[in-house]
């Protein structure tokens, strides 16, 4: 009965559809849930995306990307480039100019001096800000005139839009924030909970790890939007749960965040309420091979660096063979379903920067079986192949999660069938992804032979990403186990690359250097093993109209448009 | 076989000769010499202590079904893996997600092994598992609480160091034992007998204080009791006073304490399976079979149903013979 009457009720108000959308807040209230909780709304001071996907409806930056990856102007007036000469020639910086008339939402003025105070404030060394690298090589923020910003950088820069751009690095008001700078920042909590913004909402109440609520912002600079009121915005549960209460029991409208057995999502979207929008931008399954030698026979600080090959990985050949062993598609259609596309590539998006690569699709066995005969692996008396009485035996080291653990029981079959013996291991994400350098189960300290994660980039240029291959990135006791080269990957024509690429800002040339580091990576040295292009995904009910699933930037990043459907 | 009513006049005999011994008869061949009891116990008609256990334990019907079950799931673990001889681990990705047919009597799993096989050797490990955890938290917390409960100047240190270790947080205590002691293990041992060895010794060696605090109460009632007052009297020496008088007195509290611990150990297993810190992934166990149905506990109940079974009737059954074994062992209800 309660169905009919919302269908009734729903019927009335499709006559009025024209006239509801344009008018501020008349659409009632938007109900999201995030099984995550969001635990702060200073998203300065928190890396998880929970908080900054939150965050997003109150905070802006100068410019956002779009479901496409490219900028839109968010409180920019324009998109500064060459041409428009917002991008000095030299490379050296970049001037953004804002909108006119924008106002936060206590009604005061957006001025350049909030633009600059918000790099000061996160570039404060005592303040530990957690989006700092987006602020890297800045060495100054200039406020021209009250509208205008430059951002100088410390060395030229092909490409200039990090500080400001995305959901990740917001404007906050200098008024609310000056007195929370460095230490002080994280003792600020009323400011932390409850940022003032220039956003479609404000922040009504926040409970930490819990609910939050919002409003729809009075000052908002466009004057019919958002279309709703209030923003309930529960934490908290499971990806499961969450699911079920926007596609099945219908209490929510938008779930952040899925990850699901494909199974399931089937399912759910089978009951007809809503579907589960996948975007893919820049997130890969990969296997990194350990190209040094993790074994605990070496004294402690020699375990896996350069001082020592790895005895069995170094040889590209049965890199090769383990890589031909493995049916990807088969493994993403198990993992991931709909959710996830099998890849051979490191760089899959955006379109111009990928290289479609399909030669590691077909699965191999007899190909790398023969790989491993060449290599000298003569198969023994157990089935694990043999060379020089050392055993072809490695260690898989994962997070634990059921779909990684699916993954590691299939691939270890696969090599078994090769005559390669697999022990399997798994880690608390917390730890596995952890950063403590005292912790020997981190991916950087790698003290195993072969370890699976997802690697992923911000924004939608890999050059920094790819820059993370150099050898001067390799994790190490001495730099404190923090370098982002987790798989000791070292090669001076990839470094000279990298150089090339740090000069470049043709975005054709640019896309060209992409994917010949690209090559080096995988087809041509082996020392990535991408597995699975992993689409974002998020569940969105029917009665919400106008999301658009953005796999570069936060998932709200349009959440002004958003109305109910009608 | 004996004859029933010859059995039955021996019972009675052997029943009032308890009640005027107010001890647990013990087995002839223990017995020292100067006890006078022995004398009397020599005689070719009398019984064991245990043999009399077992005739009251039979008449515990509930214990009895329970015992009957328990030597199943045992057998159906231990030799069960000989007759249904498919790998647990061995992934058919043409069978995924398969119900019960002849090829799979319990059905596949999302990725195509055989559920038959996997609770077999799921069991193995979760019954090795609550066992051996049960064996060293019972041994541990029955030594602590008698000596802590027997000798007065032991009692404060021990029972505070009790209260430490009930404070104690778990999981953390958990995971700094894993993180140290992992690696060198599974290396010393492998990986499976390794992380084996670590995870009882870990739910062992927390989870003995309840038992500690429970044997210590009745030894502190006891040690006022006439008869070790008796004992005492007569000279009996501390440790045979402790072995022959207290033990078998606070054996029942005892048993209650291990019946519980088995399932607080193949519970304790799975949550740790879940955060990564048991058994290798490759290592199935009831746990963890029933941690991976869960999310597709919609689609396939059957995968969370069933080791939800085996978990459940083992420690119900476990309990039962607990609850059976408590009522045979203890003299004042006996016979009843």
């Amino acid at each position: 009965m309660n169905t009919r009457a919302l269908l009734l009720a729903g019927a009335a108000v499709t006559a009025f559809s024209s006239a509801a959308h344009a008018e501020r807040g008349a659409q009632g209230q938007l109900n999201m849930i995030f099984w995550q909780a969001p635990s702060t709304l200073n998203l300065y001071l928190s890396t998880g995306t929970k908080d900054i996907t939150a965050a997003s409806l109150v905070l802006e930056p100068l410019a956002n990307f779009d479901a496409k990856g490219d900028l839109v102007a968010k409180l920019a007036a324009e998109i500064p480039t060459l041409e428009n000469g917002g991008v000095a020639q030299d490379g050296k910086s970049i001037t953004w100019k804002l909108k006119d008339g924008v106002k936060w939402s206590d009604g005061t003025p957006l001025t350049a001096e909030d633009v600059k105070f918000t790099a000061e404030y996160c570039m404060d060394e005592s303040g530990g800000c957690a989006q700092a690298a987006k602020f890297t090589g800045i060495s100054s923020v200039e406020v021209v005139d009250p509208l205008t910003v430059k951002i100088n950088f410390t060395e030229a820069r092909p490409y200039p839009y990090s500080a400001f751009v995305g959901g990740q690095a917001p404007i906050i008001q200098k008024a609310q924030f000056q007195d929370c700078t460095g230490e002080r920042a994280p003792t600020c909590t009323q400011q932390n909970f409850g940022p003032i913004g220039t956003g479609p909402f404000r922040v009504t109440a926040f409970r930490t790890n819990d609910v939050a609520t919002f409003e729809a912002n009075p000052e908002y600079r466009e004057a019919d939007k958002p279309a709703f009121a209030t923003v309930n915005l529960k934490g908290g549960g499971d990806s499961a749960g969450a699911a079920r209460a926007v596609l099945e029991t219908g209490e929510y409208d938008y779930a952040w965040n899925m990850q699901l057995a494909p199974e399931t999502m089937g399912q759910m979207v089978a009951a007809g309420r809503g579907d589960f929008p996948t975007a893919f931008g820049a997130q890969v399954e990969h296997i990194f091979l350990n190209l040094t030698d993790p074994s605990p026979q070496l004294p402690e600080g020699e375990r896996s660096t350069v001082a020592h090959p790895h005895p069995i990985l170094s040889d590209i050949k049965v890199r090769q063979a383990l890589s031909k062993a493995i049916d990807r598609q088969l493994l993403t259609e198990i993992g991931y379903g709909e959710t996830g596309r099998a890849t051979c590539d490191v760089i899959n998006a955006p379109e111009a920067f990928a290289s479609n690569t399909q030669d590691c699709m077909a699965q191999d066995i007899e190909g790398a079986k023969a790989l491993l005969d060449e290599a000298g692996w003569t198969v023994g008396g157990d089935g694990i192949r043999e060379k020089d009485g050392r055993k072809l035996q490695l260690l898989f080291q994962t997070s634990v999660n059921p779909v990684r653990q699916d993954y590691q029981a299939l691939i270890k079959q696969w090599w078994a069938e090769i005559g390669v013996g697999t022990e399997l291991k798994t880690v608390d994400a917390a730890v596995y992804f952890g950063t403590d350098p005292g912790s020997p189960d981190t991916i950087n300290k790698f003290y195993a032979d072969v370890e699976m994660f997802t690697d992923v980039y911000e924004g939608t240029d890999p050059g920094t990403f790819l820059a993370e291959r150099a050898c001067s990135k390799i994790p190490a006791p001495s730099n404190q186990w923090q370098g982002e080269n987790t798989g000791r990957y070292c090669d001076p024509a990839y470094d000279a690359l990298i150089d090339e690429m740090g000069e470049t800002s043709d975005p054709a040339r640019r896309a060209e250097l992409a994917k010949q580091m690209n090559a080096m990576l995988t087809t041509q040295s082996m020392a990535m093993l991408p597995l699975t292009w992993r689409g974002r995904v998020s569940a969105v009910s029917n009665s919400l109209a106008g999301f658009e699933m953005n796999p570069w930037d936060t998932e709200l990043w349009n959440v002004a448009d958003w109305t109910r459907a009608q | 076989m004996i004859d029933k009513a010859q059995e039955t006049a021996r019972n009675e005999a052997e029943l009032i000769r308890e009640t005027a011994s107010n001890a647990p008869t013990p087995a002839a061949g223990m017995l020292p010499p100067d006890q006078p009891v022995s004398t009397v116990n020599t005689t070719p008609a009398s019984r064991s202590q245990w043999r009399d256990v077992w005739r009251q334990f039979r008449r515990h019907r509930g214990a009895m079904v329970a015992l009957v079950l328990f030597t199943g799931i045992v057998l159906f673990v231990t030799i069960g893996p000989y007759i249904w001889t498919i790998d647990a681990t061995y992934v058919d990705i043409r069978a995924r997600n398969q119900s019960f047919s002849a090829a799979h009597p319990l059905g596949t799993d999302q990725l195509g092994r055989d559920m038959l096989a996997r609770l077999m050797k799921g069991g193995q490990v979760s019954l090795a598992v609550g066992l051996t955890a049960m064996l060293i938290a019972v041994t541990l917390g029955s030594l602590i609480g008698i000596l802590s409960g027997f000798f007065r100047r032991l009692d404060a240190p021990l029972m505070r160091m009790t209260e430490l270790f009930l404070a104690l947080p778990l999981l953390p205590l958990l995971l700094l034992m894993v993180t140290l002691f992992r690696e060198p293990l599974s290396q010393a041992m492998g990986p499976g007998l390794g992380t084996f060895l670590l995870i009882v010794t870990a739910i062992g060696a927390t989870s003995w204080m309840q038992a500690a605090r429970i044997v210590r109460g009745d030894v502190l009632g006891l040690k006022e009791r006439e008869f070790i007052l008796a004992a005492r009297s007569i000279g009996t020496p501390n440790f045979r006073m402790m072995t022959r008088h207290v033990l078998p007195n606070v054996l029942s509290p005892i048993m209650v304490a291990a019946t519980l611990g088995i399932a607080t150990a193949i519970i304790t297993e799975s949550a740790l399976s879940f955060l990564g810190l048991g058994f290798p992934p490759d290592f199935p166990t009831w746990g963890r079979l029933l941690y991976d149905a869960i999310e597709q506990m919609q689609m396939y109940p059957w995968r969370v149903i069933l080791p939800g079974i085996f978990i459940s009737l083992t420690v119900l059954t476990v309990n039962y013979i607990g609850d059976g074994l408590r009522d045979a062992m203890d003299p004042r209800i006996r016979g009843r």
